[in-house]
């Protein structure tokens, strides 16, 4: 397996792994369904989740995007989004409580409860690293391509990790709230739900710390 | 902070009846002239126990004046929803305001037999923070605590409306005033929610003076208790509606909105009627259009008595009034309990059909006038008031106590503290268990009760059960 593969499936991963957390959103589509006694509002609320997780992602990546379009700064670049990822990891081990705002969105404005959700336990921000990783294969590839087609061809990248994550992310929570509407009942909700805070902190500080050894 | 969610969460209520029964009971002491510091008792309620029905721990405060009356867990069953980010706390801290004092005590209860004070908030706190005085209600909800006061600043709480206000779950530091927007509201009782739909509803006691050294029964006769329900955005904490049920509907106290999320509403007892000493219940429910409306669907007469047995209050009405002063709801949303704490009656309505309420059981004990013994031959003093269900629906727990001062009025001969339970019948009824009756300390009253692992009046769900 290339390093490109292995930075893509770990996109492919890291969207599994938020969908499959009822933390991130599923069990609100689950209700959702039960509140208006149909499955489509079921396929509703998945998609209000995944626009806002989507718009997270692209609001986290495309700011390095333009960052990137410094070509010579990439070294620096990544150094700082490492720093940045393990910054957070470190916050967030320490300070494991949850930001209070999220409780004033109205559950009928799911995309932004997700859209904030993502943003405030530094999803996208965990993409930064692999995402920068997979921008420095293909630069190889380009050589000494032109600033401009390095630039969209970064550009197509953000698009490519955002959508897949969330794709990802979509499909995982989506069956598994489609699962518990249908089959498994919602004791499944409280059965399945682990408090996975520590683990999520560490996988940032690790996803910064292993960028950064590459990076130097 | 738990791995897992506490085991006592449940995602709906019909999971909540199906989780193992309860076997301790929470119940507030209250010293009346508060000669005594006020304190929590622990009941034993597993039939198969040595101990069953007795009091098997007592955490007794540090002060006296307190006035226990309402209290409240940290956590509940809607800490499951992923839009409060709470799903890993513990049921285990029980937040118990003093109405009189406006102190508040935070108790836990991981191991119930050596429950312990874990923190104590002051009243300067409470005021300083909020300007609120006399915390009531207490809900565990997507901010955290929410906790109702009686009063507003000032000596006799009348110095502003009093309101909600929200601790943090974890810390229980006060956070702040809830309400951004208040409306018509300017007194306040009880408030309750449904998390989905996002809605609160508040009621109306009176204010500090009104209650606190008696019913005033001049502000009585004038209609000048609460009689209007208000209805809340919840998380934009405003009062989108208020109902005047109508002025002589005097005391809108208790809301209890059906536990199945996916239901649209619910119900609120009134204490008296004052055109016709009635005791009332209104059902609420949001429209299509989500604005709310209310119908009145059960009423309970007065009882008409000899003036020579009625204590002076009540004399010049030659009737005993039902005294509406608490209800609850099984969380099947089947039945309502009614206590008539006048009459001395608790009553059981069907409320399959939220707009045809059917009687389907009553019991009788104790009562104004009246006095009915419990069927284990024992004075039962004053009559049923707070009430709470199991999770199961299966047993109903009451107690005495209305409040100090005013148990004295309306029951000037009576004196002490009691809890009993009643068994529901396959298909309703309602029937006293001989063998559950426990008595607190001399000089102590008892007020609300709490069961092990939530009950139907603290936890609320935020998934539909079907």
């Amino acid at each position: 397996m290339t390093t490109a593969t292995a930075l893509w499936w770990a996109v492919v991963a890291s969207g599994v792994y938020h969908g499959i957390n009822p933390g991130m959103g599923w069990p609100l589509a689950v209700s959702a369904a039960l509140m208006d006694r149909t499955p489509r509002s079921l396929i509703k609320a998945v998609g209000a989740l995944a626009a806002g997780h989507l718009l997270a992602m692209g609001a986290i990546l495309f700011p390095f995007t333009a960052l990137m379009f410094v070509a010579q700064w990439q070294r620096e670049i990544q150094i700082t989004a490492a720093c940045l990822v393990i910054g957070l990891g470190v916050w967030l081990v320490f300070n494991r409580r949850h930001p209070r705002f999220l409780a004033r969105v109205p559950p009928s404005r799911l995309a932004l409860w997700s859209f904030l959700a993502a943003m405030a336990h530094g999803a996208g921000l965990m993409l930064v690293p692999i995402y920068l990783g997979i921008c420095q294969t293909v630069d190889t590839d380009a050589g000494h391509a032109a600033a401009q087609a390095l630039m969209s061809a970064n550009a197509g990248i953000a698009v490519g990790v955002a959508l897949i994550h969330t794709l990802a992310m979509t499909l995982s929570g989506g069956l598994i709230a489609f699962g518990v509407y249908r089959w498994f009942g919602l004791k499944f909700l409280s059965r399945s739900w682990f408090n996975l805070d520590l683990v999520w902190a560490t996988s940032l500080i690790l996803v910064g710390a292993i960028s950064l050894l590459v990076a130097v | 902070m738990n791995l897992r969610p506490d085991p006592t969460f449940h995602a709906t209520p019909k999971l909540a009846m199906e989780a193992p029964p309860e076997t301790l009971a929470f119940t507030l002491m209250l010293s009346p002239d508060g000669s005594q510091p006020d304190g929590l008792a622990v009941v034993d309620v597993d039939p198969a126990s040595d101990t069953y029905g007795q009091i098997v721990h007592q955490v007794i405060m540090p002060n006296t004046g307190d006035e226990f009356h309402h209290f409240g867990w940290n956590a509940c069953s809607a800490s499951l929803s992923p839009l409060s980010g709470h799903a890993f706390l513990e049921r285990r801290y029980l937040i118990i305001p003093g109405i009189r004092s406006s102190r508040i005590y935070i108790i836990d209860v991981k191991e119930p037999l050596k429950a312990k004070i874990h923190k104590i908030i002051e009243p300067e706190e409470v005021f300083s923070k909020t300007g609120y005085s006399r915390p009531h209600t207490i809900h565990c909800g997507p901010e955290g605590i929410y906790v109702s006061t009686l009063g507003g600043g000032g000596e006799d709480g009348t110095d502003g409306p009093p309101g909600i206000f929200i601790m943090d779950c974890e810390t229980f530091e006060i956070l702040g005033r809830y309400e951004m927007d208040r409306g018509k509201q300017d007194k306040h009782y009880d408030f309750w929610w449904n998390l989905p739909r996002d809605y609160m509803i508040s009621s109306e006691w009176g204010l500090p003076p009104q209650f606190e050294n008696g019913v005033v029964a001049e502000d009585l006769l004038a209609n000048k208790y609460g009689h209007s329900i208000h209805f809340w955005n919840l998380r934009a904490r405003q009062n989108v509606q208020t109902i005047d049920l109508g002025e002589n509907y005097q005391m809108a106290l208790e809301i209890r909105p059906a536990h199945d999320p996916s239901k649209d509403y619910g119900f609120c007892g009134v204490v008296v009627d004052t055109t016709n000493l009635q005791g009332a219940i209104f059902t609420w429910w949001q429209r299509d259009d989500d604005t709310f409306e209310t119908k009145k669907t059960i009423t309970i007469d007065p009882r008409p008595e000899d003036p020579e047995n009625l204590p002076p209050l009540l004399k010049g009405f030659g009737a005993v009034p039902p005294l509406v002063t608490d209800i609850d709801l099984s969380l099947d949303d089947k039945y309502l309990y009614v206590a008539c704490w006048g009459l001395g009656e608790m009553h059981q309505y069907d409320v399959t059909d939220p707009m045809n309420p059917k009687l389907t059981g009553k019991v009788e004990l104790g009562g104004i006038a009246r006095g009915t013994k419990h069927p284990n031959g024992k004075t039962f003093a004053y009559a049923p008031q707070m009430v709470e269900i199991s999770r199961d629906g299966k047993r109903v727990y009451w107690t005495n106590s209305l409040y100090s001062t005013w148990d004295d009025q309306f029951y000037p001969d009576d004196e002490g503290g009691q809890m009993v339970m009643a068994n529901v019948g396959e298909n309703g009824g309602l029937t006293l268990d001989k063998d559950f009756f426990v008595e607190f300390p001399k000089g102590y009253r008892s007020h609300q009760i709490r069961l092990e692992g939530g009950d139907c009046s603290t936890d609320s769900f935020c998934y539909p059960s079907a």
